[in-house]
């Protein structure tokens, strides 16, 4: 790749001067094609990329632009989410904005020149504007202690969070190799288990087994919508309410405004209940099949 | 259930075989042939290595792979075309690979 295109029609969202610049560049784009891609996985969260694309969808429709523009949405996985049944939703969503979703991309290299993404198996995205979510690694002080694997994950107990190698290290959120969306919401839930066992670990008690992966998150649609999603290792987002069965007031795997309004009160219970530490009621750091439609 | 390999297999929507015991060459075989795969030696040493960091619960990913000095991921595309980690996987018995949440 000709780095003399970073930051001009290639473009990320995952540093605060890159988004900066991003916000500048779209304010200027008016036609083309725009292409939103995920390098490899694991990434830091899912959704984030989709999230994304339903943002810029509607960012453009509001400018007026949105007919000038074609949104791709490139991606190594074979659908749109990593689990087949929000895949299939989520997949319906980009399809009904008009996004054109391009699976089982893995990218070999960039032709910048040309601006396209060029796969190992020789298929060709063209682009006017690249949005493109780098591999993503762990911290790099993780790879000089030899910790970590080829991507500077620490190998770690799915359930207990005890590094595999070394007992008296445990392990969460972006340090981790478990299979789990390395969001907020996954790390608070970890955060739980974790503390736990240091606490046993150092007693000498057995470790608790209890994290199952859980994940939550708002999943901001355009348009003042938004869905919500919540899963754990075994079990996929699945429809519902939440967090309460029934009274919801939440719906989830399902666009709609509330959800959009919920995110917006939980910015606040971020802030003012979360980073406290004081419990959410309906919300453990186990998932809950409560109100879920299997 | 699917006929693979002259037998019964019970095998998950994807097409996975759902109990490792029921796996063996002559069932990699037909589950390769559905994928329009002719398996060669090149094929069988993905496919062994696969099933052997498998069996050290290692989770593999196309990056492990290629790194591994078995295939490189060039290669690895062209023995197994469109999807190279899930239909090697699928082809060695194992379940769909979660490189991914």
């Amino acid at each position: 790749m000709d780095d003399g295109e970073w930051g001009k029609s290639i473009m990320t969202f995952y540093e605060f001067e890159a988004a900066k610049a991003l916000r500048e560049i779209l304010k200027n784009f008016n036609q083309g094609i725009f292409v939103v891609h995920i390098s490899e996985m694991p990434i830091k969260c899912p959704v984030a990329p989709l999230e994304f694309s339903f943002l810029a969808d509607d960012y453009f429709k509001k400018r007026g632009v949105r007919e000038q523009i074609t949104i791709k949405y490139v991606t190594p996985l074979d659908g749109a989410f990593t689990k087949p049944k929000a895949s299939k939703s989520l997949g319906h969503l980009l399809t009904e904005k008009n996004i054109e979703i391009i699976p089982d991309f893995n990218v070999e290299r960039i032709d910048s020149k040309a601006k396209k993404l060029i796969s190992y198996d020789g298929k060709e995205v063209g682009y006017d504007l690249l949005i493109t979510v780098p591999v993503t690694k762990g911290d790099d002080v993780i790879g000089r202690s030899n910790l970590g694997d080829e991507l500077n994950f620490v190998p770690t107990d799915h359930h207990t969070l005890q590094s595999k190698a070394h007992k008296n290290i445990f392990v969460m959120g972006d340090a981790t190799d478990v299979p789990a969306s390395k969001a907020g919401s996954v790390a608070h839930f970890q955060a739980d288990t974790l503390v736990d066992n240091i606490i046993r670990y150092l007693q000498g008690q057995e470790l608790v087994a209890n994290f199952d992966g859980h994940a939550n998150c708002f999943i901001e649609t355009g348009g003042q919508k938004g869905l919500v999603i919540d899963f754990n290792y075994e079990i996929e987002p699945l429809e519902g309410n939440f967090p309460f069965p029934v009274i919801g007031p939440l719906r989830l795997l399902r666009e709609g405004r509330l959800n959009h309004v919920g995110k917006l009160i939980f910015r606040w219970m971020y802030w003012h209940i979360i980073l406290r530490g004081w419990p959410i009621p309906g919300i453990s750091n186990k998932m809950s099949m409560l109100g879920k439609k299997k | 259930m699917a006929n693979l390999g002259g037998k019964e297999v019970e095998v998950n929507e994807g097409g996975y075989v759902m109990h490792p015991e029921d796996w063996d060459k002559a069932v990699a075989g037909d589950l390769a042939k559905e994928l329009g795969i002719n398996l060669t030696d090149a094929h069988w040493k993905v496919v062994d290595y696969l099933r052997e960091q498998h069996g050290q619960g290692i989770e593999m990913s196309i990056r492990k792979l290629g790194k591994s000095g078995i295939v490189d991921i060039k290669t690895l595309y062209e023995l197994f075309p469109g999807g190279p980690l899930k239909y090697a996987a699928k082809i060695a018995g194992l379940h769909r690979p979660t490189s991914c949440v």
